[in-house]
């Protein structure tokens, strides 16, 4: 593993340690109360869930225009974090919703498109741990339509009438609510830059390990 | 080894408890208001009629904290076993 990673790891450990102390000071937000306070892992869990869907599409067509095993990697590696950040944006999502709106969840444009993406996610895995040769070209193909549902995402709520706020709140919130979120946010992007590392490492050592079974043969 | 059948009759199982749940959901959804004829101040109303917010916000960071704890030692028991077979397939192959 690189040098960087040990104390980039300890670094995570420490911001992810710190947080909860930064959010339990945050100040409550005036018609939500207490459960606003979610916000602050829903919201950053919600944007790596969509950067790591960006990363294994991008991996994806880097792949499927001549790259090579390295980005195919990548895109494996990412579209595990999809799966791993989405669900833990579609299960802090409504129960913030529950108190917040009344609902548990509302089949709105930016909530089916996220279940979308996190299922397309999940498919990609489920086609590269069971469908045989080939699957590799599928997958990619599956991660370009995860990564085309992104933008859709973000800016439904702009476009549709939703029970979701628009995109201008996080640019304005006070700095008594911003430093909190955006302490929270770079802990979880630096937790995905070090399970995407890690979780690439595993795919490398078990090319590693193919090497040496055909060297045994 | 997980199997295809593994996660299929997991996936069916998911479902299952997803339908199971949502009907419950349905069933606790508040319904629709009555028309109301005058105001009722809140003291007046059951507690067990508000919802409060510390179990929901609880159980969201939980579900963050054992979701993250879970997929890291996942992610190394992987890492450990696929470097234990490299080593043990390399040492192999010096023997020979």
């Amino acid at each position: 593993m690189s040098k960087w990673f040990f104390p980039a790891s300890v670094a995570c450990a420490l911001m992810f340690a710190v947080s909860p102390i930064l959010i339990a000071n945050a100040p409550f937000e005036s018609t939500m109360g207490l459960v606003q306070k979610i916000s602050y892992y829903h919201m950053p869990s919600a944007w790596i869930f969509l950067i790591a869907a960006v990363v294994c599409g991008v991996a994806s067509v880097r792949y499927l225009f001549g790259g090579g095993a390295r980005h195919d990697r990548v895109a494996w590696a990412a579209a595990e974090l999809v799966v791993l950040f989405g669900a833990m944006a579609l299960v802090t999502g409504p129960l913030w919703a529950r108190k917040a709106w009344g609902v548990w969840w509302q089949w709105d444009v930016r909530l089916t498109a996220s279940l979308m993406g996190w299922m397309v996610a999940v498919a990609y895995i489920l086609v590269r741990k069971y469908g045989g040769p080939g699957s590799d070209k599928l997958g990619a193909g599956l991660a370009l339509f995860g990564m085309a549902n992104v933008p859709f995402v973000y800016v439904s709520v702009n476009y549709w009438r939703t029970i979701h706020p628009k995109t201008t709140v996080v640019p304005t919130l006070p700095l008594s609510m911003g430093i909190p979120f955006w302490f929270s946010f770079a802990a979880f992007l630096l937790l995905f830059i070090l399970l995407l590392r890690m979780r690439v490492r595993l795919e490398e050592q078990r090319a590693e390990l193919d090497a040496v079974y055909l060297s045994l043969e | 080894m997980i199997t295809f059948r593994r996660v299929v009759s997991g996936l069916l199982l998911l479902a299952v408890v997803c339908a199971a749940s949502t009907a419950g959901v349905q069933a606790s959804q508040p319904s629709e208001p009555e028309q109301l004829s005058e105001f009722v101040p809140i003291e007046d109303l059951p507690p067990q009629e508000e919802l409060p917010a510390a179990p929901l916000l609880i159980a969201a960071y939980a579900f963050v904290w054992v979701a993250l704890f879970a997929y890291v030692v996942s992610l190394s028991r992987r890492l450990g076993s696929v470097a234990a077979d490299v080593q043990r397939l390399e040492r192999e192959v010096k023997k020979r």
